[in-house]
């Protein structure tokens, strides 16, 4: 029935590298279609696949998935990175809510001019320093445990590595106040054990 | 163990708005605290009750939820109206998200430049007619059923009747080519626990005022 997911985007970050990251993470190989023309864009416009005339769109299990958040709780519920009930998967909702509009800030980096791509990377390091890794350093550091939530690794624990990951490249030490999360090496290490060639 | 759940946020529609909805048609009852002064949000983020220091807040089961979408994920989950697999979850987060997208253009609107509402309001009518409401038109022609999803009332069906209302408020007559959506729309709006809250005296919020404007840019200091 299903072949590999089937991912329909620009060749490069934007609002599909979560999904990238998330399939990867599970260990589900995938295929890309990157849109080079507006031709390509307008054929799947015409071909009814984009349901809101967007992108990221994912077809998995025969369905044309569109809506990034809708396309990564699929996959996180059906690789089991979702948590084990209710409660757990309130928990990874938050977190994963956060590490978004952290990594909305740094979205918009391609499209600005220098002079304002400046001034954002200050914002996101505000952001990030004060108000967002402070807030999963404390998670960590209250329960001790190596994951987020419930002991076991979930969509949390990827979304926040990428989110770490991303605003490194903004500012290299910008973990420097945060121990628990500097343990992001650990993280890769345990999340993908002998394929360096992911990261 | 469980009260009533608790909502923090302004005395006004805003994040809070679609949260109140799905309570509602739950048939959840609920408390609300609203925000008057700079001091009460402040001492939230001092007592470190807000986890990114961000409102809506909602206490519910023992938690302290934060985030619009995971509180309504939740709400949803425990109320059965989230479908019964994950291929119906599915569609109703697609489903969800895309109103969302509509919605969050009708949520900045109030605090719009007023050169700028026109505009903006030309934008809103344009996404809602030749994006939003054709799709959701289409899908209940297909289905031929009188929910969205699942043939069963779910968060996509609250969502979209709260989106078309507050569409209609700015834009009278926008589903004047919609004749399944003005079909859908008088159905959920007669449902038992929906009729409730579209009656004077609910939890429902009116549309913004200058007076939650400059409240809210007040105690967020925008």
């Amino acid at each position: 029935m299903a072949g590999k997911p089937k991912l329909y985007y620009f060749d490069g970050r934007g609002k599909m590298e979560s999904v990238r990251w998330l399939l990867a993470a599970a260990g589900v190989e995938f295929e890309e279609e990157f849109l080079e023309t507006r031709e390509q864009y307008e054929k799947l416009l015409q071909g009814g696949s984009l349901l809101f005339q967007q992108v990221p769109m994912v077809e998995i299990d025969g369905m044309k998935m569109v809506q990034t958040r809708a396309i990564l709780s699929y996959i996180a519920a059906k690789y089991n990175l979702y948590g084990k009930d209710l409660k757990e998967r309130a928990l990874i909702d938050m977190y994963v809510g956060g590490t978004d509009d952290l990594m909305g800030f740094i979205m918009m980096f391609p499209f600005l001019s220098a002079e304002d791509k400046e001034k954002q990377r200050a914002v996101v390091v505000q952001k990030a320093t004060s108000r967002y890794f402070p807030a999963y350093e404390k998670v960590l550091k209250d329960h001790g445990q190596d994951f987020l939530v419930g002991n076991n690794f979930s969509w949390a624990d990827v979304h926040l590595l990428e989110a770490i990951l991303m605003v490194e490249e903004k500012k290299s030490d910008v973990l420097s106040g945060f121990p628990q999360l500097q343990f992001c090496d650990t993280f890769k290490q345990k999340m993908f054990p002998g394929s360096q060639e992911v990261i | 163990m469980s009260g009533k759940p608790r909502l923090t946020y302004f005395n006004g529609r805003g994040r809070m708005e679609s949260i109140r909805w799905l309570l509602a048609a739950a048939g959840v009852e609920f408390q609300e605290i609203f925000f008057e002064s700079r001091e009460q949000y402040e001492k939230l983020i001092k007592d470190g009750v807000l986890m990114f220091q961000q409102v809506p807040l909602v206490e519910i089961d023992g938690m302290k939820m934060v985030q619009t979408r995971a509180i309504l994920s939740y709400i949803a989950g425990k109320y059965n109206l989230y479908g019964k697999d994950l291929k119906e979850r599915a569609l109703i987060d697609m489903y969800v998200e895309g109103i969302t997208d509509l919605m969050q253009m009708i949520l900045m609107f109030p605090f719009s430049p007023p050169e700028a509402k026109e505009k903006t309001l030309d934008s809103i009518k344009e996404r809602a007619t030749n994006r939003y409401f054709p799709v959701f038109e289409k899908v209940l022609k297909q289905h031929g059923q009188d929910f969205l999803v699942g043939n069963k009332f779910s968060w996509a069906d609250v969502q979209l009747i709260e989106a078309i209302l507050a569409v209609e408020e700015n834009i009278p007559g926008v589903l004047s080519e919609f004749p399944l959506l003005q079909a859908f729309k008088i159905r959920m709006s007669n449902m038992p626990t929906i009729k409730k809250f579209l009656q004077p005296g609910s939890p429902r919020k009116p549309p913004a005022d200058a007076r939650y404007i400059e409240t809210v840019s007040r105690i967020l200091k925008q």
